[in-house]
């Protein structure tokens, strides 16, 4: 069985973390990987830098920024990681837009994906119609799961749509808004939680976006499996250094 | 084959809507609205009439006589410099502030490079009386001065984008985040046939009415519809997708692309897409562009910051790979030349983006009787600086 859906069975709420591969240093990835499973993180986004990453606010985009400075690219990061399980075993997505895997080759991409025994991909813009049409069945031949994204927009009958074609969790936006952009949830967060947890789908939630302490982290998974923190941790990393992980990690999950 | 957009958002392989789900209600909204918006009688009505009494429209179809004795063929200038705020982006953002309008949309931002589509979009919000937030890469910002003021005269508010390269395709993403951070009540003024479907299409058919212009225009000249070459500068494309639109699906119009070179297309200074892009994605459509081996995307160059693009549209990607548009490309130094050149021949001082259309002649040869028409784009005035620069006025 994937990892993620092995994790995903497992009677606790999920505590996922995105860093950005190759940030602050180039040679960190594999470093926070095994600092993050080490601490209790249940879950690890891989973030694949992109020059133009759209969905991102400003924390992620100079994180990106900085990374590809330091030399990362996709093939980098394939080498890095082409040990990891060695070492950990907790779940790992590659997090990344979708021009640099078009150009690596989608089918090589996934096929990496499998040997290095990479779970899943979030590709925040590959459309889940082109999704369906034309590469749906080059994931699963690799085994890979693909997550998508909800949002407070997204209509009742497109989130049952997405979740007919999930087959891991779905990624619940927590509000219109790029990363990072807010912190804190109001009425209008927890009414959408409600409401998605009201629907009883098939796949579990995790809630993104605005997620940044205990606070956060505590509130969101009041109605989802879990939780990803990501701006909050990249900016812990700039400030703090790779080796104050451990302190991170223990404030959300005291 | 087509050349127009089919119902799934591509021309040929390249289109589509490569945007994350934050911004599929906004996108999607636009989608199923843009076509039957732009039907309606009353929609059309108040478009035509703001082309022609704001605008200045029609837009003189000009013979150049002595231009045309110079490269001994019939020459014809599309006049889209004699335009409102002085080009052909004002077309498109008339239409896309009447579309904002009925979709409800109190709040427009936009990207602009140069700053041309960003006093155009300051110009229809200051004329509808709708907030105004222009992304700018700060870069431009500082080498486009004139422009930012004027779009501050007219009450917009320009951001300076200070992620990546700091430029037009930054300014774009800023836009573009600023949509998904403000997903109900604002409109995207997308600035060309960029960005994710709707907006080429969308944009293409409000600036189709240079094409159709065109068509009467000339039968008036020289007795009938059909050019035998329509040419036009290509930076995103909207100049040049408005004066091929009615005669895409004509193959005895022949069409001609003009990219910037740059300072040459091996420089490693140059916006030449076509010759230097491959197929990936680039704010939210599938078409060609400039990036490294490993897909992240390059900062182009060309003297003319409107023509400063890594991307073009995707009706252009599909009109160079399926050889319907000949592109050629234009240096730095060439596109000033045949920009003086037309100062001194015809009295018009030229927008350097169309200068590169004007450099063809010296690249081409037509023959005496054929009938070509040249989109100018617009008008000298923004580039004064950059024209005083290079020949040491
Ligand atoms: C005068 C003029 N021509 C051409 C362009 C290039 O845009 P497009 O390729 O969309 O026509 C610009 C863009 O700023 C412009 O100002």
């Amino acid at each position: 069985m994937n990892k993620i859906n092995q994790k995903l069975q497992e009677d606790k709420k999920l505590l996922s973390i995105y860093f950005t591969a190759g940030y602050p240093n180039i040679d960190d990835t594999v470093n926070i990987i095994q600092n993050l499973e080490n601490n209790g993180v249940d879950m690890i986004e891989i973030g694949l830098p992109f020059s133009d990453p759209l969905a991102d606010g400003p924390t992620i985009q100079a994180s990106s920024t900085q990374a590809l400075k330091n030399g990362m690219t996709t093939e980098v990061l394939f080498n890095q990681l082409k040990d990891i399980r060695k070492s950990v075993n907790i779940p790992l997505i590659i997090m990344g837009y979708f021009n640099p895997m078009l150009q690596y080759g989608v089918e090589a991409f996934c096929k990496k994906c499998q040997e290095i025994e990479i779970d899943g991909l979030i590709i925040p813009d590959l459309p889940v119609d082109v999704y369906h049409d034309e590469y749906k069945a080059t994931f699963e031949k690799y085994g890979l799961i693909n997550v998508f994204l909800i949002t407070p927009q997204t209509s009742d009958e497109r989130i049952r749509y997405i979740d007919s074609i999930s087959n891991g969790f779905i990624y619940m936006v927590s509000s219109a808004s790029t990363t990072g952009a807010k912190s804190g949830f109001g009425d209008e967060q927890t009414n959408y939680f409600e409401r998605i947890a009201n629907m009883n789908l098939n796949n579990p939630q995790i809630i993104g976006f605005g997620i940044s302490n205990n606070e956060t982290f505590t509130q969101a998974t009041k109605y989802a499996k879990g939780a990803i923190i990501g701006s909050a941790f990249v900016k812990h990393v700039t400030n703090g250094g790779v080796e104050t992980i451990n302190e991170f990690v223990k404030k959300i999950l005291i | 084959m087509s050349y127009n957009v089919n119902e799934k958002g591509y021309y040929g392989k390249f289109g589509g809507a490569f945007i994350p789900e934050m911004l599929y209600p906004n996108v999607e909204e636009l989608r199923q609205n843009y076509l039957k918006v732009m039907a309606e009688p009353e929609f059309q009505k108040e478009f035509n009439q703001l082309l022609k009494d704001y605008v200045g429209r029609p837009s003189p179809l000009y013979f150049t006589k002595r231009l045309s004795e110079k490269y001994n063929t019939k020459i014809y200038l599309k006049r889209e410099d004699l335009n409102h705020t002085g080009a052909h982006k004002i077309n498109n953002t008339i239409g896309q502030i009447l579309m904002a309008k009925r979709l409800g949309k109190n709040r427009i931002i936009a990207e602009t490079g140069a700053g041309q589509h960003g006093v155009a979009t300051a110009t229809v919000c200051a004329l509808m009386g709708l907030e105004c937030i222009v992304y700018m890469g700060e870069i431009d910002i500082a080498r486009q001065a004139p422009n930012v003021a004027r779009m501050k005269m007219l009450g917009a508010t320009v951001v300076p984008a200070t992620s990546g390269s700091k430029t037009l395709k930054d300014a774009t993403n800023e836009a573009i985040r600023d949509w998904i951070n403000n997903p109900i009540d604002t409109h995207y003024i997308i600035g060309s046939v960029v960005g994710p479907h709707p907006y080429p299409d969308m944009v293409a058919r409000f600036q189709a009415i240079i094409s159709e212009e065109i068509k009467w225009q000339l039968q008036e000249h020289e007795g009938t519809t059909k050019p035998d070459y329509v040419v036009a500068c290509v930076g995103g494309g909207s100049n040049a997708a408005g004066a091929y639109y009615h005669f895409l699906d004509d193959e005895d119009v022949q069409l001609i692309a003009v990219e910037a070179a740059g300072l040459g297309v091996d420089s490693g200074e140059s916006a030449a897409t076509s010759v230097l892009g491959r197929e990936g994605i680039i704010h939210g459509s599938k078409t060609l562009l400039m990036q490294t081996n490993d897909g992240q995307i390059t900062e182009p160059y060309s003297i003319s910051a409107g023509l400063d693009y890594p991307g073009v549209g995707p009706m252009h990607a599909h009109l160079y790979k399926s050889g319907r548009a000949e592109f050629i490309s234009i240096t730095d130094d060439d596109a000033m030349t045949a920009g003086l050149e037309l100062c001194k021949l015809e009295g018009i001082i030229p927008a350097i983006e169309s200068s590169h259309a004007l450099a063809i002649f010296e690249k081409k040869q037509f023959q005496p009787n054929d009938i070509v028409v040249v989109s100018l784009s617009g008008r000298g005035d923004k580039d004064l600086e950059t024209y005083i620069k290079h020949f040491k006025l």
